[in-house]
């Protein structure tokens, strides 16, 4: 058997504590020990790009982060996108209107990596966007949707 | 995987004990962008992760007298956001820009990189062009290394059982001198290097190139350092000749394979074009400065 170890971490700034297994990935543990199923696991390899989260406010793949590493840290997922707000977030809203997505999976990941775009570049260029996201796979948008909902909440958040 | 430990030692003097009593079971994580991977494909089954993050200093950059030292955990975002770091080395940011996603820079290290010992790891050529330096720490004390001596085949290293890398330090930047990674890719981002080329020079007030160094990757089974290519460009102005001339010794350095990503005498042949691009962005960046 092997030592499960017990972690307490801060997740969209609500205290959770819970136990998991050394090898155990941080996706893993979000969706099945936290039921924070928003964050979805797609390549398990760091390719796709939809087990987004922020890390210590670093943007990284949960599915390459290994779950004990989060004692202590601060963590944040899509669903803590509009802390303690049932509004949604500029970026949800634009990618609803201007429909950045259709099957849904590669969502979570993008929204989470376009916002920390917006903090660190609030008018990031297309080329810009194209690049920041090239780390998020989707397989039905064909991204063109997805880069125009990105320029149009950038825009609206500009305008405050 | 039934005795998996997790372990993060907050001194370099634990993490080497720990890394040498594991002896081949044990495994240094960082970002962890290739070890997680190489757990989850079952191409390693380690009895130790002995994380070395919490290691002071293994996450930060300083600057002493006009020299840099990084600590190997670095992640590469740090790196590239660190205005007097990326000025000074942009070939080394070149290279480091060039690995995988924000996501994956977000945690991936120069030491990662270094130590994962792919062929085709983008900053190590331009590591290697620069002349950096590895503090090593291990059971037996500590000693440095230039970055070329640490990758002795895929997958391979020349750091012994309990052996880790600390840091890196540059050398202080000398006057009109510049480095710059350029690497061969069907796509611009997201992908492997078919080749890749690190060119560090300096020029004299007059413009001729004084010293230089020179390194390719993704040609051989370890990231090389091309004495040859080197010497074409010391004593000259860098002009067109030069460059050619350097290019022949970079296409005769070359001992590639044919793979998906590109033929043997494909690799040969652009090696030249890729390695006299990235010296001519050198010199520019030399000229600025």
């Amino acid at each position: 058997m092997t030592k499960r170890s017990h972690i307490s971490l801060s997740v969209n700034g609500d205290e959770y504590e819970c136990l998991c297994e050394p090898d155990q990935s941080l996706v893993d543990v979000l969706r099945n020990e936290l039921e924070l199923t928003g964050t979805k696991e797609g390549c398990s390899t760091g390719d796709c790009g939809a087990c987004s989260i922020r890390l210590d406010g670093d943007l990284v793949c949960s599915c390459l982060v290994l779950a004990v590493e989060a004692e202590g840290k601060e963590i944040e997922t899509i669903e803590g996108m509009t802390p303690k707000s049932d509004e949604l977030h500029p970026l949800q809203r634009h990618f609803l209107e201007i429909n950045g997505l259709q099957c849904g999976i590669c969502t979570p990941g993008i929204l989470v990596a376009a916002k920390a775009l917006l903090e660190k570049n609030p008018d990031p260029t297309e080329t810009e966007i194209r690049f920041w996201l090239a780390g998020n796979l989707c397989r039905c948008t064909g991204y063109d949707k997805i880069i125009r909902s990105v320029q149009a909440a950038a825009e609206e958040m500009r305008k405050g | 995987m039934d005795d998996l430990r997790y372990e993060a030692p907050d001194s370099p003097d634990a993490a080497s004990s720990m890394l040498a009593e594991a002896g081949a079971g044990g495994r240094v994580f960082a970002g962890g962008t290739d070890v997680m991977v190489q757990i989850h494909a079952e191409l390693i089954d380690p009895d130790v992760i002995v994380d070395i993050k919490k290691i002071p200093g293994i996450m930060s950059i300083s600057e002493s007298g006009g020299a840099y030292t990084f600590g190997a955990a670095t992640a590469g975002m740090v790196l590239m956001a660190h205005e007097g770091f990326a000025s000074t080395w942009p070939g080394i940011i070149d290279g480091v820009a060039l690995i995988g996603s924000i996501q994956v820079k977000g945690r991936a290290s120069v030491g990662g990189n270094v130590c994962n010992a792919s062929p085709a790891a983008d900053s190590t050529p331009a590591m290697i062009a620069a002349g950096a330096i590895c503090n090593i720490v291990g059971p037996n004390g500590s000693r440095e290394a230039p970055v070329e001596d640490i990758v002795t085949g895929p997958g391979k290293t020349s750091l012994a059982a309990g052996e880790f890398i600390l840091s890196f330090t540059m050398p202080a930047r000398a006057p009109h001198s510049g480095d710059a990674y350029l690497r061969l890719t069907p796509r611009t981002e997201m992908d492997i290097a078919v080749v890749g080329a690190g060119v560090n020079l300096t020029l004299d007030d007059a413009g001729t190139c004084t010293a230089a160094r020179v390194s390719l990757g993704a040609v051989a089974p370890t990231p090389l350092l091309v004495a040859e290519a080197a010497d074409a460009l010391i004593g000259t102005k860098v002009d067109e000749a030069a460059l050619a001339k350097m290019g022949e010794a970079c296409s005769a350095a070359c001992n590639p394979i044919s793979d998906k990503r590109g033929t043997k005498e494909y690799r040969i042949k652009t090696a030249s074009v890729i390695a006299q691009r990235a010296a001519q962005i050198a010199l520019e960046r030399a000229r600025e400065n």
